[in-house]
This record gives structure tokens, C-alpha cells and sequence, in this order.
């Protein structure tokens, strides 16, 4: 499913992850899926969370630079060679991945994947369901 | 004025303060002495060359009174600069000196359409800046309400321009920048206010920063120009052309000098300035040399005024960073800033030496459209930043994109450099 994930810009110097995730924290926002990018001086963090639009006023209010990203959200087996499948169709599709980030618990796994074509990707997603 | 007659009235006073000084000061009849030069060489205003420099270094020496060519009862108000280092540099006045600088501050304010129906809020640090009350004697004096309302607290200025009805803002620059974000999360309309001119200075600004104020706060900003040292606000103006700053001078009279050489410029060439006080009674400078790097034009301006103009200030010969061999000017960097759409306006400067290399990072805000949650988005355009920085400086400059409003906001003068070498 499309789900609308949390971005935020911020800069490497310590502490500056604690602030963030505690703001949300005391709004009783919770993250389910999580990820940091990062160059030496800057990163960029994404997460999924339980209320995107309230968790961006919540770090608007704060200053931070936060923005809402449309990305893929699916739950494929967790068993060896799952991934690969997924991904093949994708490039038989030519469905470019900007970035992806996951993590299993039990026996399923959870994915995000920002494709470069949204639509596409959720097709070759709807097929791989049905 | 017809440039003749200018030059005659130059002239006459140059050989009066010439006089004043010789007989008054000191320092000043020994310089001349060693130079070989009398009250009696200086004939017209282009005998001017045969006097010996003053230099900021002389201000510091003779501090605090020690250039005074009036008895220390004739002094009745003191200013000093905003020396970063060490003690100050202090300028008296006289009741003669704070007469003219209320006339010259007024002859700028009606340059920019200013009357007594308006309403100025002098937004400058009242004190020893000479920011405050030069602005506000120059306000009074043209009849105009006058709003002291000095630098800081910005809710409360914005607050008192909302409801005072103010027409004319007096501050520096960045404070103008720093004013209109504070106008953004304000909970007044822009049509509530009555705001139409801004009258900025005490610190050197780009065009493109020009640009940015007046988009940003819709109206029409003006550049005011002056040295503690010479009066403060009101050595120059621009007019309603917006095209070099006209400068007072049938009070302070200017030249441009080689820097190195200390020699005349060729006319129109770009050099440092000098000034000297053809009127001051309390401590009249001769030749003073500011360090500021600028051309003059001599030609008649679309306003109809023959007055000197100055062009932009390119920089305090003072300011400038010399960072790997390349000189570097802080306007340059600020140029470019405010001409890429992606940035605030806002920028900090960090050299350092590292392994005997020098380093310059400049740290700037990307406006909030423009972050990614792409990485390689985030990258290009530092490196977007990065490539338009070396193609005006010559050097290649790390550049640091910073959290949205991490970059210190300046309520006065703002401070953008930090210089972190330890030179021998």
C-alpha cells in the first residue's frame, strides 16, 4: 500500500536524533519502520509512522526540516529469496528503486521502497498478490 | 551645486579645519611637520595630497581625547566604534559637530521622500553606536514622529509598527532580514501596515540583499552611509534612483588612494576611501583613511544632484580573508547566496588552518521547498552551491547545509566570519 513517510533533514552533531525522536515520543507518535542516510556533515531520516500529518506539525513546530514523502509499503515473506523475487519484477518493469529499507519480524517483513514510479510499482505489487 | 563652486567652497574650508588642526592638535602639527607642509601649502582643495594620512591605528594610539582640537569642555557627547579587539575607537563631538550631523542625517532622510508626515522607527542600537541617535536626530530634525525604539525585542517591534502606524524602518540590513521572518508568524495582515521605505546601513550589503529586503518586507530600501570616526549615519545617501550613494561632500570631503601606494586613484577607478572632515570642530580628521573599498562617480545623477556618488562597497580592506592566497570578501559570498532561489539569506563563514592548509567553510540554510528526502537531491545541490561559490571566489569552499534557522540571526551588526587561524 502507499503510505506517506515521515523525512526529515538533519545535521550530524550529537543529540540531535534524541530531540527529534523524543518530540514525537511526548506527542505519542509512534515509528514502525526507520532509516537514516547520512553523508559526513548531514542525513536525512524516514520513518513510517502511526500519524504522518501530525507527526510533521509536531517537527514544523520545532523548526526541524521535515516534509512528507509518498513511498511503498508491503510485507513480504521472510523466507530467502523473497526480496529477489519482488525486485526482478520491478526491473522487468524497469522500476527504478531511490531507496529501500526494511526489517523482518517473525515470519513476515516489512519493506519500503521509494520507486521512481509510484503507479507502476503498485501494479507489478497488485500482480504479485493476485 | 556647479562642481566649481563646490571646489571653491572645499576649499575654503579645507584651509580652515587645516588651520584648526594645525594650531590644536598636536599629533596632527607634528605629522605636518615631518611632512614639510604648513597651513600655508594648502591653497585650494587639490593641495589636499601634500597632507599625511590619519589612520585607524592614529584613533587607537591618541585614545581617548588625544586627537581633540577643542578644549575637552567644548566635547559634549562621546561615540565609539564596535572594536572587536581591544579598546574602542572613541569620537567627541561638539555642539557645532552633533548641528551638522542633524543636518547632513536630514539631508538623506528627504532624499528618500522622507517629510514631517512621516513615521520612523529607529530600530538601530541606541548608545555608543552611532547607529541610534544619529538616525533619531536626523528623523527629528526633518519633523518626522520618531520611534526610539532600538534594536532587539523584534514581537514588539513588529508590534509598534503595526499599530503606530510606522511609515520608514531605520535599522542595519540584517535586522531588516531578521524583522521580516518575524513578520511572517506575526498575526497582522502586510496591508495593516503602513511601512513604505527602509533607511539601512552600518554595515556593507549587496544588491541582491537589497533585493531580498525589498521583496520581502514590500518596500523600497534605501542605503545610509557613515564611520564613527567621521559622524556616523548621514556621510552619504542614495537617492530615489537607487544608483551610488550621494555623499555630503561640502562636509566630508572624499578621495579614493591606491591602498598599497597610497596614491590618487585614475577617476573612476576602484580603491579605498579617505575622508576628510571639512567642518568638525571636536575632532576633525584629515585624510582618514576607512578602509573601505569603493569608486566614486562624479556625474550628474538622474535625481539632478551633482554630488559625489560612491558605488557599492565591495568590502572593508579590514574584512578581507586571504585564504590560500586568494582574497576573499564577505560581500562576494553574500552575492551569491542571495541569488540562488534554493537559500535564505543567511550565511556564517568558518576559516580555519588545518595541516598547514587554510579551510573555508561556508554554512548556509536551504529554504524549506527545497530539502529531499532523496540523498543524491541533497548532494547536488550542495554541490550546485558549492561550484557557483568557486566561480565568483576562485577557491573551492565546503559547503555545510545547516537545520533551518541554526544560522545566527543578527539584531545589529551582524557578525558572518569566524577566523579560527592562529597566524604568528
Amino acid at each position: 500500500m502507499i503510505t506517506k513517510q515521515l523525512s526529515v533533514f538533519i545535521e550530524n552533531k550529537t543529540g540531535n536524533l534524541i530531540d527529534l525522536t523524543q518530540s514525537l515520543g511526548e506527542a505519542g507518535i509512534n515509528m514502525s519502520a526507520f532509516s537514516l542516510a547520512e553523508t559526513s556533515d548531514f542525513g536525512i531520516l524516514r520513518a513510517i509512522t502511526s500519524e504522518p500529518e501530525r507527526a510533521l506539525e509536531v517537527l514544523k513546530a520545532k523548526r526541524f526540516a521535515a516534509s512528507l514523502t509518498d513511498v511503498v509499503c508491503l510485507l513480504a515473506p521472510n523466507k530467502p529469496g523473497a526480496l529477489a523475487e519482488i525486485l526482478k519484477q520491478f526491473a522487468e518493469k524497469n522500476i527504478y528503486i531511490d531507496y529501500m529499507y526494511a526489517f523482518s519480524d517473525g515470519d513476515a517483513a516489512k519493506i519500503v521502497i521509494k520507486p521512481d514510479k509510484l503507479k507502476e510499482c503498485m501494479e507489478v505489487l497488485m500482480q504479485i498478490k493476485n | 551645486m556647479p562642481r566649481e563652486q563646490m571646489r571653491k567652497l572645499q576649499s575654503e574650508r579645507l584651509k580652515e579645519v587645516v588651520e584648526r588642526v594645525y594650531n590644536n592638535c598636536a599629533p596632527y602639527r607634528e605629522r605636518m611637520q615631518q611632512a614639510g607642509v604648513s597651513p600655508a601649502d594648502i591653497k585650494s582643495i587639490d593641495d589636499i595630497v601634500k597632507l599625511p594620512f590619519t589612520s585607524k591605528k592614529d584613533l587607537r594610539d591618541y585614545y581617548p581625547f588625544g586627537l581633540l582640537s577643542v578644549p575637552q569642555e567644548e566635547i559634549v557627547r562621546i561615540h565609539a566604534s564596535s572594536g572587536t579587539t581591544g579598546k574602542p575607537i572613541v569620537a567627541g563631538y561638539t555642539q557645532n559637530d552633533l548641528d551638522i550631523w542633524n543636518e547632513v542625517g536630514a539631508r538623506c532622510f528627504t532624499a528618500y521622500g522622507l517629510t514631517n508626515s512621516d513615521v520612523v522607527q529607529v530600530a538601530y542600537g541606541y548608545g555608543l553606536f552611532t547607529g541610534g541617535l544619529g538616525a533619531n536626530g536626523a528623523s527629528e530634525t526633518i519633523g518626522a514622529i520618531t520611534v526610539p525604539a532600538s534594536s532587539g525585542n523584534t514581537e514588539k517591534q513588529i508590534m509598534l509598527m503595526h499599530d503606530l502606524g510606522v511609515t520608514t524602518l531605520a535599522c542595519t540590513p540584517s535586522y531588516a532580514l531578521y524583522l521580516a521572518e518575524g513578520l511572517k508568524g506575526a498575526p497582522y495582515k502586510r496591508e495593516e501596515f503602513k511601512l513604505k521605505i527602509g533607511v539601512f546601513g552600518a554595515e556593507p550589503w549587496t544588491e541582491a540583499m537589497r533585493r531580498e529586503i525589498e521583496e520581502s518586507l514590500g518596500i523600497k530600501a534605501y542605503d545610509i552611509y557613515g564611520l564613527t570616526e567621521i559622524i556616523g549615519p548621514g556621510v552619504g545617501h542614495e537617492c530615489i534612483y537607487q544608483n551610488g550613494t550621494h555623499l555630503c561632500e561640502d562636509h566630508f570631503f572624499p578621495e579614493i588612494i591606491n591602498p598599497e601606494t597610497g596614491e590618487p586613484a585614475a577617476k573612476g577607478e576602484t580603491g579605498e576611501l579617505v575622508f576628510t572632515t571639512l567642518t568638525k570642530t571636536g575632532m576633525p580628521l584629515i585624510r582618514f583613511r576607512t578602509r573601505d573599498l569603493t569608486s566614486l562617480n562624479y556625474e550628474t545623477c538622474d535625481c539632478g544632484r551633482t554630488s559625489v556618488r560612491m558605488g557599492r562597497i565591495l568590502g572593508r580592506s579590514d574584512d578581507m580573508l586571504i585564504i590560500r592566497g586568494v582574497n576573499v570578501f564577505p560581500s562576494q559570498v553574500e552575492a551569491v547566496i542571495c541569488e540562488l532561489p534554493e537559500l535564505e539569506p543567511h550565511y556564517f563563514i568558518v576559516v580555519d588552518r588545518l595541516n598547514n592548509s587554510d579551510t573555508l567553510e561556508i554554512q548556509v540554510e536551504v529554504k524549506d521547498d527545497f530539502y529531499s528526502d532523496e540523498l543524491p537531491k541533497m548532494i547536488d545541490l550542495k554541490k550546485h552551491i558549492a561550484h557557483k561559490l568557486h566561480s565568483v571566489l576562485g577557491i573551492h569552499p565546503d559547503v555545510k547545509l545547516m537545520e533551518p534557522r541554526t544560522i545566527e540571526r543578527s539584531q545589529g551588526k551582524a557578525k558572518r566570519v569566524d577566523d579560527r587561524r592562529k597566524l604568528m
